[in-house]
């Protein structure tokens, strides 16, 4: 602590340098924060997918539907505890670009299968008792300014023509990464306005819950088998890796985040460490008075290391508190980013960062210092 | 008292026997001091003469650590520092000598007061400790209303007595000026004497100092003469 004011005093000797270092580590980290958030938002169907979950599509593909009837059979398949359905709707509310999630439940047992989100009970109820009513997540509710009570149309882009909705309550999850932009609303409302050439009749897709997670493969194969050779085969996967196959064709979006992030620190790297050295290379003489009074090569490499750190630590921590603030502000692409959420690991992450490449930045420069012989500095001053 | 002829003298704070100091310049060899023998008491201040390249700030460099002969002993208050180790002379440094530089050699960023306290940060002194010696050594040094100065708000006779101050904090056990009034004008260079002056009479210091000026030499007690590399036995001053 006692060196506190002569290492403070050292950083800002050039304030403008100072400042512009500060700034890089600031840029770096709040780049890496967004990159982390994305990257997350993507991923975020694989870490919130329940083990015991499996989703049954139509093997052709999943825009093609499935009959309603496969409800029972799969029902009666050894180790199902649950089964339920959900349609795709993919309105439109005033632009194209206010994207979010609707789909057509099951109201008898969409809550079984996914016990996560909380609705509470007079909002369920009420959601009961309106055919058209629907359930609307925190998010998309304050993204439009929506409130319970409110009608709201919705543009057909399957179904054509206007579907108005009355929002009977909303939902919340239990966990920071549980999507809360979703639109939920009746199955039966769905079908019975929809024409028969247009898929009355048939679901988007079945979640399956299996007793006991062990089972998953089982049950997977199971079900697959049941309907191999019918009009509509299967294709049965486990939630999880339904989510991570569907993240799949998107890219590897770790890697190419992985890509953009190391290029930016070791930028970061070489631009500090040359700004660094920079600095140390004009204390030469200062150092040396320093080390002739009696400070040790140790305290001086010490001392450099100290002003590296204090650069990665401020300029990574006001980036990672500037790239939360930014994700508290919300999904800036308009919905293709439900879950635009910066968690603590990452900020923990991003401060690390900061200080390993601060300290990584000022290894060299502090070895030269400390290396540095007081004579041959001395005759530099 | 003060001898250069290397008979044992064993009051003195400072011995020096058969000092050789050799440089290698690609193939050439340099024979800086050769065979110096120096005693000097407590409480001397001696002053060093030479033309340049004589091997006065060598042997300052040496009788300081910051710097290892290549022959010879050199033992101060007891201790024989010419076979110390790096770490080991770190620390005699810190509690020993007290360097005053030619450019004074000021940290710029920090104030007067903060530029004498760097040698106490590393005693174990508490803050109100160190502040109380800090303006001790201002108070010596007549600089206690500069004290919150940087050193570009003072003049050069200024910054020269903040080193002195920061020399003299930590009660050093001799004092080494490596040109303490060459960058000066002759005002403040006498003001820097009378000062150096005032820490022998006054507070009992020990000072050796490297000088070009023959009227900076008249002030110490003795002034000795290097040559070549070796040391010439110069004139009592009858200070």
């Amino acid at each position: 602590m006692k060196f506190l004011p002569f290492l403070i005093a050292n950083l800002l000797r050039k304030k403008v340098r100072f400042i512009m270092t500060i700034g890089s580590f600031t840029i770096a980290l709040f780049l890496y924060c967004i990159l982390a958030t994305i990257e997350r938002s993507f991923n975020q169907g694989v870490e919130v997918a329940g083990a015991d979950r499996l989703v049954v599509i139509n093997k052709t593909s999943i825009i093609s539907p499935l009959p309603f009837s496969y409800k029972e059979r799969l029902t009666q398949i050894p180790n199902v505890k649950h089964v339920t359905y959900c349609v795709w709707f993919g309105g439109i509310y005033q632009s194209e670009k206010n994207f979010f999630p609707q789909q057509a439940i099951d109201l008898k047992t969409f809550r079984d299968m996914y016990p996560e989100f909380k609705v509470v009970p007079k909002y369920w109820e009420a959601f009961k008792k309106d055919r058209e009513g629907c359930i609307v997540g925190p998010s998309t509710l304050k993204r439009f300014g929506w409130k319970v009570g409110d009608r709201i149309p919705l543009r057909g882009t399957i179904w054509p023509g206007t579907w108005e909705f009355n929002i009977c309550g909303t939902y919340d999850g239990t966990r920071g990464d549980d999507d809360l932009t979703q639109f939920w609303f009746r199955y039966d409302y769905l079908d019975e306005r929809r024409l028969p050439e247009f898929g009355k009749g048939t679901v988007g897709w079945y979640m399956v819950k299996v007793d006991k997670i062990d089972r998953a493969a089982e049950v997977v194969a199971a079900i697959d088998k049941r309907f191999t050779n019918s009009a509509y085969e299967t294709k049965t996967d486990t939630e999880k890796s339904f989510a991570a196959d569907f993240v799949k064709q998107i890219g590897n979006i770790k890697l190419i985040m992985l890509s953009i992030g190391g290029v930016v620190f070791f930028t970061l790297l070489l631009v500090t460490g040359s700004t660094m050295s920079m600095s140390v290379r004009e204390r030469v003489g200062e150092l040396a008075t320093l080390k002739t009074i009696g400070f040790s090569d140790t305290t001086v490499l010490l001392l450099v290391m100290a002003e590296a750190l204090t650069v990665g630590l401020v300029g990574g921590g006001i980036g990672v508190i500037v790239g939360k603030i930014y994700t508290l502000t919300g999904d800036p692409t308009g919905g293709l980013l439900p879950i635009f959420y910066l968690a603590p690991q990452n900020m923990i992450t991003g401060l690390g960062l900061g200080i390993f490449i601060g300290m990584l930045s000022g290894l060299m420069p502090a070895l030269f210092a400390m290396r540095l012989r007081i004579v041959e500095a001395l005759r530099r001053v | 008292m003060v001898s250069v002829n290397g008979n044992t003298h064993e009051s003195a704070l400072i011995q020096v026997r058969n000092l050789d100091k050799k440089y290698q310049r690609g193939s050439e060899e340099i024979h800086v001091l050769q065979g110096l023998n120096l005693d000097v008491d407590e409480g001397e201040f001696v002053a060093f003469m030479g033309p340049s390249g004589s091997g006065k700030t060598t042997l300052l460099n040496l009788l300081g650590g910051i710097d290892l002969p290549s022959s010879g002993s050199i033992t101060v208050a007891g201790d024989e520092i010419s076979h110390m180790s790096g770490s080991k002379l770190t620390a005699w440094r810190a509690r020993h000598v007290g360097f005053i530089f030619q450019m004074y050699n000021l940290i710029p960023v920090l104030t007067a007061f903060q530029n004498v306290e760097i040698p106490l940060l590393l005693t174990s002194l508490s803050k109100a400790d160190r502040r109380t010696h800090v303006e001790a050594a201002l108070a010596v040094v007549g600089l206690t209303d500069r004290m919150h100065h940087y050193p570009r708000q003072l003049s050069g006779g200024q910054e020269q007595r903040v080193a002195i101050a920061r020399a003299i904090v930590s009660d050093p056990t001799f004092l080494l000026c490596d040109e303490p009034t060459g960058d000066l004008d002759r005002h403040s260079a006498d003001d820097i004497l009378n000062l150096l002056e005032r820490l022998v009479k006054d507070f009992r210091k020990t000072i050796l100092m490297v000088t070009h000026d023959p009227r900076a030499a008249e002030r110490a007690q003795v002034s000795l003469h290097l040559d070549k590399g070796v040391l010439i036995e110069g004139q009592k001053t009858g200070r």
